[in-house]
């Protein structure tokens, strides 16, 4: 019977999880010693700038992309975005050089620091879509601007900066959903493997 | 240990001393504290907000301007005209030696601008009996009396000036072309094309792919954007109007255009995009590149980072 049960997709998922990523690790209590420095905030100083991006472009969201435009409380969220995204840009950069400098993809956590290093592209991607989709004359200006760029690579073909409708798709649909993807399996994959240690020269004299 | 142990790759494990850490905690007074911050720089700076223009401003403001670009349009001579893919085949699409994706996707968002940008707009307008003939004119006329009545109308059109609701010009043997840029002018002073651009495609729309473009044909678009130092030669991709922060992330993209061989390459942008993709690769893949994974050992700053640590050892 309980051969059986042991070999139902549901528990082996299920076993799989709480092997790869028990509670303890998921939301540990305790972190190694050496994890006491400024630079592990920037992080965590990213992560929340996300939320608040997301949370005000939620509520620019709700009341449509031309509201902002007329209406001083939707300016003013519009600015607390802009802002936001700035805060979140200055953190993540930070937190890349930071890792950079501490060599943060060694043992084992190369998938880390890439699915790191792609979020901050589609971060870029995010950003610049949301530019196009002010509807103002900084959108018309970037747009026309940027269309060179695009389409010397072949990818204005597909992808028309000047097609409001499609940027203003990408920044507040399939972005979001691309860069929260990649941001959830980042940490969970900061949890799984646990915070670096420090560099070792010399594993002979070791720790 | 039977791999050789590389400092750069590896760690060995940990058996030191572990500490309390209360990652929740941390998250929300990091919240707190990021929410304090944006909420202060938005009361203090706000953000920009200057309004699009329209082509019934730019040729209300600068109707010379706007009547020239309308001319180039329909003789072909403007920057769009001679784009080549995705609009059209009329230029050579920008590439590195035999390397041209742009050409080989072709055109996916056809524009004539003769047809799209000033003789349909004007078909679409209320019939009067100038303008009707005019049109009827230029389209019952083969292409080579068209383009002797264009040549004669670039002869005198650098003494364009406009007055009494009319763009004039001194006359020559233009045929209709003076009284179809007169009336896409006044068109375009009523509104009327930019209504008529817009919704060329049907009542919905979300696509201004063709006013833009339209737009970015004029000088005057672009003298706006010199004045907020909006221009590539000004760095201008970082910046924002009213000199708020831009996109200063693209610091290494827009330093490229700065610099030759890109600054005066006619294919800038192909060249740039690929030297920046090889490096967005370079920066992925960091962890796997001998010599570039070393850096961290050899500038030392982790020793700053974990100075506590190196000083128990
Ligand atoms: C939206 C963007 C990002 C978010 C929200 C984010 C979030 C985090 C968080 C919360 C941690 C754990 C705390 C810490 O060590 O700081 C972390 C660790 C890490 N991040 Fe990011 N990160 C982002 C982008 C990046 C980028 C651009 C890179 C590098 C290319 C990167 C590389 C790493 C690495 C290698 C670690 C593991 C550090 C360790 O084991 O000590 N991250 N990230």
């Amino acid at each position: 019977m309980s051969t059986t049960i042991d070999r139902q997709w549901t528990t082996r998922l299920r076993k799989r999880v709480e092997g790869t990523l028990p509670p303890e690790k998921l939301l540990p209590d305790t972190q190694p010693a050496y994890v006491a420095s400024w630079i592990y905030v920037f992080g965590v100083l990213t992560l929340v700038a996300m939320a608040e991006v997301i949370g005000t472009g939620v509520i620019l969201a709700i009341f449509g992309p031309q509201w902002w435009h007329v209406s001083g409380v939707g300016h003013f969220i519009n600015s607390m975005h802009l802002w936001g995204v700035e805060v979140f840009f200055f953190a993540m950069i930070v937190h890349l050089w930071g890792k950079f400098a501490m060599a943060a993809w060694r043992g084992g956590r190369t998938l880390t620091w890439i699915t790191g290093a792609v979020t901050f592209l589609a971060s870029i991607l995010t950003a610049f879509t949301g530019y196009l989709s002010q509807t103002n004359f900084d959108s018309q200006w970037i747009s026309t601007q940027a269309k060179d760029g695009i389409n010397s690579t072949g990818g204005g073909a597909f992808f028309n900066v000047l097609n409001f409708g499609q940027m203003l798709m990408w920044h507040i649909v399939l972005m979001p959903i691309i860069a929260v993807a990649l941001v959830a399996f980042h940490v969970i994959l900061v949890r799984i493997k646990g915070v670096v240690p420090p560099i070792v020269e010399n594993p002979e004299v070791g720790q | 240990m039977s791999k050789r142990y590389n400092p750069d790759v590896d760690v060995p494990e940990y058996t030191g001393r572990y500490a309390p850490y209360d990652i929740i905690k941390e998250g929300t007074i990091a919240l707190v504290v990021v929410l304090i911050l944006v909420l202060g720089l938005s009361i203090t700076f706000g953000s920009p907000d200057d309004k699009a223009i329209t082509l019934q401003t730019w040729s209300k403001a600068d109707p010379v301007d706007f009547a020239t670009t309308a001319f180039s349009e329909l003789d072909g001579s403007s920057a769009v005209a001679g784009y080549g893919a995705p609009y059209n085949t009329n230029g050579t699409s920008q590439h590195w030696g035999f390397i041209a994706p742009a050409k080989w996707l072709g055109v996916h968002i056809p524009i004539n601008t003769a047809t799209d940008f000033v003789v349909s707009p004007l078909e679409s307008q209320p019939a009067n009996p100038a303008l009707s003939s005019a049109l009827a004119q230029w389209k019952g006329a083969t292409s080579a009396t068209q383009s002797a009545w264009l040549t004669a109308y670039s002869n005198v059109s650098g003494k364009m000036s406009f007055s009494g609701d009319r763009v004039v010009v001194p006359s020559a043997k233009d045929g209709p072309v003076p009284v179809m840029i007169t009336s896409l002018t006044q068109m375009a002073r009523s509104g009327a094309l930019d209504q008529a651009l817009e919704t060329s495609k049907g009542f919905y729309t979300t696509d201004f792919t063709k006013p833009l473009l339209f737009l970015s044909d004029g000088t005057y678009f672009a003298s706006l954007a010199q004045k907020g130092h909006l221009l590539g030669t000004q760095w201008g991709m970082m910046n924002e109007t009213d000199s708020y922060p831009g996109q200063a992330w693209l610091w290494l993209y827009t330093f490229w255009y700065q610099v030759s061989p890109f600054n005066t390459s006619a294919s800038a942008d192909f060249l740039v995009w690929g030297l920046m993709m090889i490096l967005t690769a370079v920066l992925v893949l960091v962890p796997f590149i001998p010599g570039l994974r070393s850096i961290p050992r050899r500038i030392k700053l982790y020793r700053l980072i974990w100075r506590e640590h190196y000083q128990d050892l």
